[in-house]
């Protein structure tokens, strides 16, 4: 089972550039927010593979939800047709800035590791267990109860300031 | 862990093969006799008047506002799910329960608030 998690890996990268290309690329914005959704799965994706197994759900809860909700509200209020022309795409220029910033990554992980900057990375156990919902939960619970019951005046505020702004007054 | 995960990716592979296979299917053997009745946008059985892109009323944003704040509640929910069971052994059950249900009665407070002042009622 070791070895399915890089694999998960880069299927996961692939599929989220492509995501990615498609939602700059495409002229409807409705289906450029389609694929924004196909890019923040797949970025859960990743964090799974990571062992961030909250943040993965929290990913697809909020962002792939909730704030895609509000991007689909925001094409509709600004009642976006479609996108104007994209300019003829350059491709030897993207190619070029994309073999630059990967050579320069590379001459950066290999000179920081020389020179031994890097920081270990938590074994895959410490990250599993950082990153599972009981250990946070324990903390949230507990020790941030506090905290908690602030969050909540803060979503409070915003659901009354919601109301509060888009009320129509009575004339 | 990943591997716990297996059966999760199992179930997302075969919605994502189901729904394409359906759609390829249904193009490949689905009989096309198009006229113009068909290939009119659908409005409920109305007669398609103007575009699409007019101007919403706000209370669709208010809508999705109140949805954002209610996702985020089950963001803080989830954790204390999955946690309860820990917290009955550990003997803590009453005091988090307590702690979640003050937050709920807080947000339930925004939800109250809205509905009295007919925030979600469309005039």
């Amino acid at each position: 089972m070791l070895m399915t998690a890089p694999i998960m890996f880069f299927v996961f990268a692939i599929v989220a550039l492509a995501a990615a290309l498609g939602m700059l690329l495409s002229k409807n914005p409705v289906s450029s927010a389609l694929w924004l959704i196909l890019n923040l799965f797949c970025v859960a994706g990743l964090y799974l593979t990571l062992n961030a197994e909250f943040i993965a759900v929290i990913q697809v809860l909020v962002y792939a939800g909730a704030i895609m909700v509000l991007f689909v509200f925001v094409i509709m209020l600004l009642n976006l047709a479609e996108l104007p022309d994209l300019k003829k795409v350059e491709w030897r220029r993207i190619i070029a800035f994309t073999m630059g910033m990967g050579l320069l990554s590379m001459l950066t992980f290999i000179s920081a590791n020389a020179l031994d900057m890097l920081p270990n990375p938590p074994s895959l156990a410490a990250a599993a267990e950082n990153g599972s919902v009981t250990n946070l939960g324990k903390a949230l619970f507990t020790v941030y109860a506090m905290p908690l019951e602030i969050i909540g005046i803060l979503l409070l505020a915003a659901t009354i300031g919601a109301v509060v702004i888009a009320k129509r007054k009575p004339v | 862990m990943l591997s716990d995960f297996t059966p999760l990716f199992i179930q997302l592979l075969i919605a994502i093969g189901l729904s394409f296979t359906l759609l390829k299917a249904a193009a490949l053997i689905g009989p096309k006799r198009a006229n113009t009745i068909k290939l009119t946008s659908y409005e409920s059985g109305m007669d398609p008047i103007g575009s699409a892109r007019d101007r919403y009323s706000v209370k669709f944003y208010l809508v999705a506002m109140i949805f954002i704040v209610f996702d985020v509640e089950v963001v803080f929910l989830y954790p204390w799910a999955v946690t309860f069971s820990e917290f009955l052994d550990a003997g803590v059950g009453l005091g988090v329960l307590s702690v979640v249900f003050l937050f709920v009665i807080i947000l339930a407070i925004g939800l109250l608030y809205d509905i009295k002042k007919g925030g979600l009622e469309f005039d």
